[in-house]
């Protein structure tokens, strides 16, 4: 187990060695004179189909999907929990079935509410 | 000690089918060597085949040529963009977040190939590492590309780059759950989290075996890898080009990269899960996934070329009230099949029975639940008020 997962970190440094390279290939490039630069401070300025920005956009800003993200959390631990039934539903059997069924009953309970609360809508 | 290491040797002593019988299978770091740039080489294949894919393609569904001039048929016109986006200036916006603005397009790709790790390309067991929590290790890797999108439209100082971030990390956290949710029900039948193993348990497909999760899995990844209709983020209507308005040159290419990674290894999972993966007669392993991953791809860009871009408050109503009540069903539904129908044979009398339960459940949903088509009335404060 551990020598797969030391592939796998073998394959990240590998990855993010090949991806970081493509900017550092093209700041070379720049250095060297075959691509160009020339800032201006138009260019240089934020993009907003020709509207000048008006101060930062670092701003307090109404996420809208805290609902959302509440649920995400307790659904996303319960996913995490049933993946491991799931793999031993054999063994568990019709015991592991009911248990899990009533955990699940709990969470619809919870979704239910959340739903009627008007949380699972985009405000 | 002894059990664990008579286990890791029996794991080292898989020999991949396909490669020679010289092959010194036992060798772990020349093992990593071989499929670190199998996998890497694999995934950036397979981005320039999408891109040639979908850009043809997608010409054809309306009515123009695309890409034909740089090579025969157009097959270099990936190789043309590249050079020309390496010469081309690199724009930092003056308010940017440099640093961020940097790092955010690495971050964004690198989860794309890391997903190739645990996807079996080449064969039985022919993969970096046969993880036993493959399943798991994908669903984690694959939704941390949504913080190098984040970063960028956080970094980029730009309005409409930070609403398509805060939409991107809305639509992973929605669509995040049904995803995990349909894959389960393929690991109810299959038992295990290892992707190979789920490969060698389909003697019968589980896109047949489990339509309703196929169906659902493939609405929540086109969501998550922002493919149309879901793709909220790049709406150019609305947003400029949301995320990357900022990014030029080489970064710019760097999430167009990311993009269609995503989209190659959303499809490769699907492939695996749903489809057999590698499994298939007469040509061999890697060619049979590559096929299939094709025609997943030609679904999801079929969907593009025909349907319009969904609204915001409609795609959070899908996965919220659509989805993921109907994976969860489905799920339960799963487990007492595995537990009370007989294995054998008789596991084809399930396809139909599966097939007739997925379209009453979607039928049912699709009368009870409303996702508020047509036109929003868009009032004032003071209209509100009144």
């Amino acid at each position: 187990m551990l020598t797969q997962f030391g592939h796998i970190g073998l394959l990240l440094i590998a990855v993010v060695l090949f991806v970081a390279s493509l900017p550092i290939i093209a700041f070379l490039m720049r250095q060297i004179g075959m691509a160009t630069k020339k800032p201006t401070p138009v260019k240089l300025s934020t993009y907003e189909s020709g509207m000048t920005t008006v101060g930062k956009s670092w701003v307090q800003f109404n996420i809208r999907y805290y609902g959302y993200a509440l649920m995400f959390v307790a659904l996303d631990v319960t996913a995490v929990i049933l993946y491991l039934w799931a793999v031993n539903l054999r063994e568990l059997s019709v015991f592991g079935l009911v248990l899990a069924a009533v955990f699940i009953a709990i969470l619809a309970v919870a979704y239910i509410y959340a739903w009627k609360k008007k949380d699972l809508e985009w405000k | 000690m002894a059990p664990i290491q008579s286990a890791e040797q029996t794991v080292l002593a898989i020999r991949p089918e396909g490669l020679p019988a010289f092959w010194p299978a036992d060798n772990p770091w020349l093992h990593a060597l071989v499929f670190i740039v199998a996998s890497i080489a694999f995934a950036l294949v397979m981005v320039i085949v999408f891109i040639y894919v979908e850009r043809r393609g997608v010409a054809r569904f309306q009515l123009r040529l695309g890409p034909n001039r740089a090579g025969p048929e157009g097959v270099l016109q990936a190789v043309a963009d590249l050079i020309k986006l390496l010469l081309k200036e690199d724009i930092v916006p003056r308010l940017a977040d440099k640093v961020v603005h940097l790092l955010a397009p690495i971050v964004a790709t690198v989860p794309a190939f890391m997903v190739f790790a645990v996807v079996p390309l080449w064969g039985d067991g022919a993969m970096l590492a046969d993880l036993n929590a493959g399943v798991l290790y994908f669903i984690a890797i694959s939704s941390f590309g949504v913080v190098g999108v984040f970063m960028a439209g956080w970094a980029s100082s730009n309005k409409y780059s930070l609403i398509s971030a805060m939409r991107g990390v809305a639509q992973m956290v929605s669509y995040e759950i049904p995803l995990v949710m349909a894959l389960l029900g393929v690991v109810v039948f299959a038992g295990t989290l290892s992707l190979n193993g789920i490969v060698d348990a389909q003697s019968i497909p589980f896109a047949l075996l489990q339509p309703l999760a196929a169906v659902i899995y493939f609405l929540a990844m086109s969501a998550e890898i922002n493919r149309t209709p879901f793709d909220l983020l790049e709406a150019e209507s609305e947003i400029i080009a949301g995320y990357h308005t900022e990014y030029s040159g080489m970064k710019f290419a760097l999430f167009y990269v990311a993009e269609y990674g995503h989209a190659v290894a959303g499809a490769a999972i699907f492939a695996t899960f749903f489809l057999g993966g590698w499994k298939g007669p007469v040509l061999p392993p890697v060619l049979w996934l590559v096929i299939k991953m094709l025609v997943v791809f030609f679904v999801g860009f079929w969907a593009r070329a025909t349907l319009p871009r969904l609204r915001v408050d409609q795609v959070m109503g899908l996965g919220w009230k659509a989805l993921l009540p109907l994976a969860v069903i489905n799920v339960l539904i799963a487990a007492v099949e595995v537990l009370f129908w007989p294995s054998g044979t008789t596991q084809w009398l399930l396809v139909p029975i599966n097939i007739a339960i997925g379209a009453l459940l979607v039928f049912l949903w699709s009368r009870t639940v409303s996702l508020r088509g047509g036109r929003v009335e868009v009032r004032t404060r003071a209209e509100v008020k009144a």
